[in-house]
């Protein structure tokens, strides 16, 4: 510090450089440019997160080069279905735990009952209300039937903010496939766990079924001693 | 030094003229405040001669909602506290709760603890200069210099957690999950690009004329009252004390790692501003050690699924950006905590605002406010 007013120009060199800089290096803007765009014009539509949007096709998503930061990104959650007719394939069965641990009360769930008063495991109701939900994920960790996941949607203008924002059972349902093309790796991880359970439960029945036949042939043989 | 205050403040005329004090509310909703703060402030002329901080306006009953849910569903809601700061802010929470219940944390998983909350720390100073500068007057520039590098490692949280500030991520007993492929050779890279940026902000904050008159021996904190007042973290480290939680502690595996803890001399903003510069490196320093030791392995220990402690109390801090952040759990053997209490470092370190501020000018008050390094979130609860 000799001159006074060194530190200054000093500075000023710095904006300088950064300003020249900026018009060839991206990483010196200040800005970032996020060059998604709803691809549905003109109307808004009656409910939140239903704009069309194909990643494969436009790639107009949150996303820049070299980065998959849509693949990693969170908001609200929906409910998955494993394919084909929607509400025989839903995984939720309307055990209530999420309800029971949202931390901002968000959801509201009824359970479905035949016309005998059966309960069938699958919920009646199953409403979130978005403008409430912080997408913090904690009912994606205490389903126990990984029904439940969380969307990447981003799009939430609606021109109602009451029902708009509530969405039902109908709105939350996206198959399985759907999952796979936004988290790919998650999705995927999901897939070999439920995998692997299935193959423990069955293997587990197999030995049940075994031991039990077992268990008749010795009874027999004892019966026939 | 003794300054004298409202209300026994001698008024007695100088030139003759008739004089009062002069009565300003700054806040709620004044730009320099940091959010929802008020200050009132009394004037003599220029001269600061009694504030009193009033706050509470974004309380939102934090602790007592902490009460009525599970120990887990409460995370999310740490992270809206000091919302730059949400890992650190988890990891107090998970180190409080994981004394409830033994839990091993994994090896890899307390290094990826250390390394969001170095990126963390990196986070907050960098906001933090640039806010403190806007105070100043430099309107933009610099902060926006911080915040263009702050991007780049909000991309990296978004990417390991799924939410750029709220993000969640930590767990009793590990982290949610692991990060994605290829996320520490991005982290890699920006802690090697960052020490050229931080060159480049040095160069342009720290001689410069103005900021030096502006805040040199503006806002003195002694030493003494810093530590009767519980004052922690860079704020304490500025008026000459060292005392850092990852030293004394050295929760988690802060002893495994070389890093230095600087402290400042006279207690000015000046020293609480480069104090903060100064920590940039030694964050960058434990970041470069964290990433090139940090083993395979699983990222979650063996947690309870359901969350039930025995009756008993615990309570667990950190060395957050800000300070000594902690939360204290009572637990009553249901699964919900019987009381739960956060002390908050922006809180207490605002408590001696008005000592630091009686005597400078008002311009100072905005510019000692701004060195303190508050989140309202924080604050009010």
């Amino acid at each position: 510090m000799s001159i006074l007013g060194g530190g200054i120009f000093n500075g000023m060199a710095v904006t300088l450089k950064n300003f020249v800089r900026s018009y060839f290096d991206k990483d010196r803007l200040t800005t970032k440019d996020y060059a998604w765009q709803p691809q549905g014009k003109g109307e808004l539509p009656q409910k939140a997160g239903q704009y069309p949007w194909k990643p494969e096709e436009t790639g107009q998503l949150p996303r820049r080069e070299n980065t998959t930061v849509t693949n990693y990104s969170r908001n609200i959650p929906m409910l998955l279905h494993e394919g084909g007719e929607q509400m025989d394939a839903i995984r939720c069965v309307a055990c209530q735990i999420c309800e029971r641990e949202c931390p901002p009360q968000c959801i509201y769930i009824e359970k479905d009952y035949d016309e005998s008063g059966k309960y069938i495991k699958r919920p009646a109701v199953f409403d979130i209300d978005i403008s409430v939900c912080m997408g913090c994920q904690i009912c994606v960790e205490v389903c126990p039937f990984d029904a439940i996941v969380m969307d990447s949607q981003f799009e939430f203008s609606v021109p109602d903010r009451f029902d708009g924002l509530l969405l039902h059972r109908d709105d939350l349902l996206k198959g399985n496939d759907y999952y796979h093309q936004i988290h790919p790796e998650e999705a995927t991880a999901l897939d070999e766990k439920r995998a692997a359970e299935e193959a423990a439960k069955a293997a587990k029945k197999k030995a049940a079924a075994e031991a039990a036949k077992k268990k008749a042939a010795d009874e027999k043989k004892e019966d026939a001693q | 030094m003794s300054v004298a205050t409202a209300p026994n403040y001698d008024l007695t005329q100088r030139d003759g003229l008739d004089t009062s004090l002069l009565e300003v509310s700054m806040g709620p909703h004044h730009p320099s405040t940091h959010g929802v703060f008020r200050m009132d402030v009394k004037l003599d002329g220029e001269t600061v001669v009694d504030l009193k901080p009033v706050f509470g306006y974004l309380h939102r009953n934090h602790e007592k909602l902490a009460e009525d849910m599970s120990y887990l569903a409460n995370m999310p809601f740490t992270d809206r506290l000091d919302y730059l700061n949400s890992m650190t802010n988890n990891w107090a929470y998970a180190l409080a709760a994981e004394q409830l219940v033994e839990i091993e944390v994994p090896e890899r998983a307390e290094y990826l603890r250390v390394v969001m909350s170095e990126l963390t720390r990196l986070v907050n100073h960098t906001c933090l200069v640039g806010f403190f500068i806007n105070d100043l007057g430099a309107l933009g520039t610099p902060l926006l210099y911080g915040f263009r590098e702050r991007e780049k490692i909000l991309d990296l949280f978004e990417e390991a957690s799924g939410a750029r500030m709220m993000c969640n991520y930590f767990r009793f007993g590990g982290l949610r999950k692991d990060v994605p492929d290829g996320w520490l050779d991005r982290a890699r890279k920006v802690v090697d690009d960052f020490p050229s940026f931080l060159d480049e902000y040095g160069k342009l904050l720290c001689e410069n004329e103005i900021i030096l008159s502006r805040t040199q021996g503006i806002g003195v904190l002694p030493r003494d009252l810093a530590v009767n007042a519980g004052i922690t973290g860079p704020m304490l480290r500025a008026s000459g004390v060292n005392y850092d939680l990852r030293k004394v502690d050295a929760y988690g595996i802060y002893d495994r790692f070389n890093f230095r803890v600087p402290y400042g001399e006279v207690g000015d903003s000046y020293d609480r501003f480069m104090v903060r510069m100064l920590e940039m490196r030694e964050s960058l320093e434990i970041l470069k050690q964290a990433l090139e030791d940090i083993p395979e392995g699983p990222v979650m220990g063996s947690a309870p699924r359901v969350f039930k402690p025995k009756p008993q109390e615990v309570y667990g801090r950190i060395e957050g950006p800000k300070g000594e952040l902690g939360f204290y759990l009572i637990a009553d053997g249901t699964p919900k905590p019987y009381r739960y209490r956060v002390r908050p470092p922006s809180f207490i370190n605002l408590t001696v605002l008005r000592d630091m501020c009686l005597g400078q000018k008002v311009a100072d008050a905005v510019v000692i406010l701004g060195s303190i390094d508050i989140v309202l979130g924080e604050v009010d609860r």
